[in-house]
């Protein structure tokens, strides 16, 4: 894994609203297959960071790099277009249609035919659609409108959604939030094992520390707008400044002593 | 030199009535975000009540008692309105605000006709300002220099109010966060009467004000409210300092537009506020919106395509319709018609608004643009009939493109004022470039020819065309391009994350819609056999939207039965009453309150309960799972 290239790479990124800075010389990058956490305190710049990377909004300085090109200053679909596939911390569907056509839309918008005023849109695409759905486990649940779902559904519904492009990196801004603590586990071991099949790179951010530190390959750790930390999980637990301003002194999770106790 | 001074007074006078019903505005929808259509209304009741006040008691209480009692009395007028109605419709979504506001707009044009009579009222002038001042040779009304110095003396009371005073702390608290506010313990309630209070009262001394400077009549409400829609749009909702700024700059463009482009002053206007919307579309003074309320949101029935039952009976009703000729007299299939012309015009509607979510106010620039465009090929170029009625949308098409561009940079209550404004514009050209228009006198004998010329033709060409027309629209709905167009309106944030370019769907979907309202524009032409700005104009918008509305807004039929029913029901009124406006106004504000998912909505609704769908088993374990 190493020796492959940089899927995103990120130099000197800087942030300021006004008087606020709010991110602050951040590099960093990711590479294909890899599973990369950014977590960090309320207020630490995890979203403003993530929104950069999406396009929505400008940095003050450093560049971008993604799949070998310089996204700095481009528009969300264009980067999506690129090839990366996003969730939100608070779900974004369409919920005035089936789950089968918020897929629909995905691919029909992938596959450039969104200007076709003449074919019939539920017809177009179906297996992709039932594929995508079927990777998530919601074949079951293609017809049942959007707007109806459990919330931990509309989570996977999201994901699906953002595998239509056949991404090569995933953004996915809190993926759990909201979610029961069993469902957390399984969504993001979906996502993992689809990361990995297809050598997917995830960039997440996540408050969960349970999550993160199972899946996650690698964590990056923001505070006040400035990387503080970087590396496996075992090395970030370990930092003594990780603990001091954000995992706390007191109870750290620890992988082994978790799986002694289940086991 | 002096002219030019003069003119500026002019514009700054003019200002002042300007700015005072658009704070008005801007303060209500600061609060209770409803934008009040009926905001003109109650300037109109203004100066009416006040010439009355004026005229019969100015012994009792003298001109300026009578302007502060009149104020006073429409303020009355608006919180029981406030009470009665707008408490109602709060959390409606706001097309439904806007249209209960409007139906109640079009019921005080017929009451004040009722009360004060159709005839223009000249007031009296004000005592201590019966004069004019010499300046440089030229005369100003010392009157107008009065209202010159009042807008910055209300400028500067509404800011000590809203700086100063407790009320005034708690206006602004609500007007960032109405629910933090609620939630502290407000009686929101009586602090939403109350602002709706102050904002009427500012609006109704505004057109008291106006007594002396013009003269009272029964249309100046939908004048003066395009002016304040697009004061606000230029100065931003909500911004009391907005709207004193852009009341200055709209009066003085007024002023001096004339002088620029005698015939067509307003283009000045226009290209000011397109300038301003490009470069700050929430306004000069305004905040971007954050909550953006979705239109749609009472049902979340999916959309189907016609089942081959459902096909069966579209195509059965309208071979039904095509019998009408064998036992229907002419005046029957000239109605028929009429009601074919709507049934377009109101599907183009339905397609941008319930598809797109894209509440149009001034859908009718369109209708009215394809039947000028007939117009013009027909009398100027002297075309046949068959290639007017296929060029004359051009012109619609053309109109929907270049105000279509600027409208999709807004949206919700924004994009409604705009394509009022857009509209209120065309219609403007239309009434003043007479040369070419024909001006009020409109353009005559644009009659079918030969082959269309019987009723029982022109009926089939017009019920072919509409037929045609919705199987058209409806067939885009359930392509990609409507999709593409539904996912823009469902979830802006998800559509730009799957690479869908909004704006230029919205803007596409903008000129299908206007296209479509030209081709029935261009049939309608032919069915009056003559084009008057009426084809323009702000009530034929409405019935667009009241027919989409009845019809209900979230189906996908729903804009046909609307239309049909609307039409039939207001071509019987208007023969049967004078007093159409009220019973089309009291039917608007029945229908926005009683049935908000229209005909269709209602019958679906029922349809959907008597066949309850099994419970998916799958939801029972989620939820168990779930906790």
């Amino acid at each position: 894994m190493s020796t492959a290239p940089n899927l995103l790479s990120v130099v000197d990124l800087d942030k300021s609203y006004g008087g606020v800075h709010a991110v602050r010389g951040v590099s960093f990058a990711l590479k294909a297959g890899e599973i990369l956490a950014l977590i960090g305190p309320n207020g630490a710049g995890k979203s403003t960071c993530f929104d950069m990377l999406n396009g929505q909004t400008t940095p003050s300085a450093g560049r971008i790099n993604l799949l070998g090109q310089d996204t700095t200053y481009k528009k969300p679909r264009e980067i999506w277009r690129l090839g990366v596939g996003r969730t939100f911390q608070i779900t974004a569907t369409f919920p005035t249609m089936t789950v089968r056509e918020n897929i629909q839309v995905a691919l029909a918008s992938y596959g450039r035919r969104l200007f076709n005023f003449w074919a019939s849109m539920p017809r177009l695409a179906q297996q992709e659609a039932r594929d995508l759905l079927e990777r998530v486990g919601m074949a079951g649940y293609a017809e049942r409108p959007c707007g109806e779902l459990a919330y931990g559904d509309l989570k996977r519904l999201e994901l699906a959604i953002a595998l239509a492009n056949q991404p090569k990196l995933l953004l996915m801004d809190e993926p759990t939030a909201g979610m029961a603590p069993r469902e957390r586990i399984e969504l993001m071991r979906l996502t993992a094992s689809i990361a990995r099949e297809k050598s997917i790179g995830v960039l997440f951010t996540e408050h969960d520390m349970d999550v993160v530190f199972e899946h996650a390959d690698r964590i990056l750790v923001l505070n006040r707008g400035t990387l503080i930390a970087e590396g496996s999980p075992q090395d970030v637990r370990r930092n003594p400044e990780v603990r001091a301003i954000y995992l706390g002194e007191g109870l750290v999770y620890d992988a082994r002593h978790r799986e002694g106790q289940s086991a | 030199m002096a002219f030019y001074v003069v003119q500026f007074l002019t514009g700054l006078a003019s200002a002042a009535s300007l700015f005072l019903v658009a704070s008005g505005l801007s303060i209500i929808f600061g609060v209770t975000r409803i934008v009040n259509f009926a905001h003109g209304a109650f300037y109109m009741l203004g100066a009416y009540v006040a010439f009355t006040l004026t005229e019969r008691f100015s012994g009792a209480i003298g001109f300026w008692g009578g302007v502060v009692a009149a104020a006073l009395i429409v303020a009355a007028l608006g919180v029981l309105v406030e009470m009665v109605l707008l408490r109602r419709i709060y959390h409606a979504p706001e097309l439904f605000q806007l249209l209960a506001t409007f139906g109640l707009t079009l019921m005080v044009e017929d009451l004040v006709v009722l009360i004060w009579g159709p005839s223009d009222l000249l007031g009296r002038r004000a005592p201590g300002f019966k004069g004019a001042v010499d300046f440089f040779g030229q005369n100003v009304p010392s009157y107008d220099l009065f209202l010159i110095g009042l807008g910055p003396v209300v400028l500067g009371a509404l800011w000590l109010i809203f700086q100063r005073t407790r009320w005034g702390v708690l206006v602004r608290a609500a007007t960032q966060d109405r629910d933090m506010v609620a939630a502290l313990g407000v009686n929101q309630k009586w602090l939403f009467t109350s602002v709706f209070a102050l904002g009427v009262f500012l609006a109704a001394v505004g057109g008291a004000l106006q007594i002396p400077r013009d003269a009272v009549h029964h249309a100046m409400d939908l004048r003066i409210i395009v002016d304040v829609f697009v004061v606000v749009v230029i100065g931003g909702l909500g911004s009391i300092i907005g709207a004193f700024v852009a009341a200055v700059l709209v009066s003085e463009l007024n002023a001096f537009g004339i002088l620029i482009f005698p015939k067509i002053s307003i283009i000045l206007l226009f290209l000011v506020m397109a300038a301003v919307l490009i470069v700050r579309p929430w306004g000069l003074f305004g905040k971007p919106e954050v909550t953006a309320r979705r239109t749609p949101g009472l049902t979340v029935n999916p959309w189907r395509p016609l089942s081959s039952k459902g096909r069966l009976a579209a195509v059965t009703a309208l071979l039904l319709a095509a019998t009408l000729p064998l036992f229907a007299g002419n005046y029957a299939l000239t109605v028929g018609s009429e009601i074919a012309i709507f049934v377009i015009f109101a599907a183009s509607l339905h397609f941008m608004m319930s598809v797109g979510g894209l509440a149009s106010f001034g859908h009718a620039a369109y209708f009215g643009l394809g039947a000028y465009g007939v117009a013009f090929l027909a009398k100027m170029a002297g075309l046949p009939m068959i290639t007017c009625l296929l060029l004359g949308p051009a012109l619609a098409l053309a109109g929907a493109a270049l105000f279509g561009f600027f409208a999709v940079q807004l949206s919700g209550v924004y994009f409604a004022m705009l394509t009022l404004a857009f509209a209120q514009i065309v219609w403007s050209i239309a009434f003043q470039w007479v040369e070419v228009t024909g001006g009020d006198n409109g353009i005559l004998g644009v009659w079918p020819e030969k082959w269309a010329a019987s009723p029982s033709h022109f009926y089939w060409l017009a019920i072919g065309v509409a037929a045609l027309a919705v199987a058209v629209l409806r067939n885009i709905v359930f392509s990609p391009f409507g999709y593409a167009l539904r996912a823009t309106r469902d979830s802006p944030r998800r559509s730009d994350a799957i690479g869908i370019d909004g704006k230029l769907i919205q803007w596409t979907a903008f000129v299908i819609a206007g296209t479509f309202a030209g081709i029935a524009g261009a049939l309608f032409a032919y069915l009056k056999g003559s084009v008057f700005p009426d084809s323009l104009g702000i009530s034929l918008s409405v019935d667009a939207l009241v027919m989409v509305l009845l019809g209900g807004v979230e189906t996908v039929s729903g804009a046909v039965v609307g239309a049909i029913v609307y039409k039939a029901l207001s071509i019987f009124l208007v023969s049967q009453t004078d007093l159409s406006k009220l019973i089309l106004g009291g039917v608007i504000v029945l229908v926005v309150i009683a049935l908000p998912k229209g005909i269709v909505g209602v019958l679906e609704t029922i349809r959907q309960r008597r066949r309850p769908r099994p419970e998916p088993p799958l939801l029972a374990s989620r939820i168990g799972t779930a906790e």
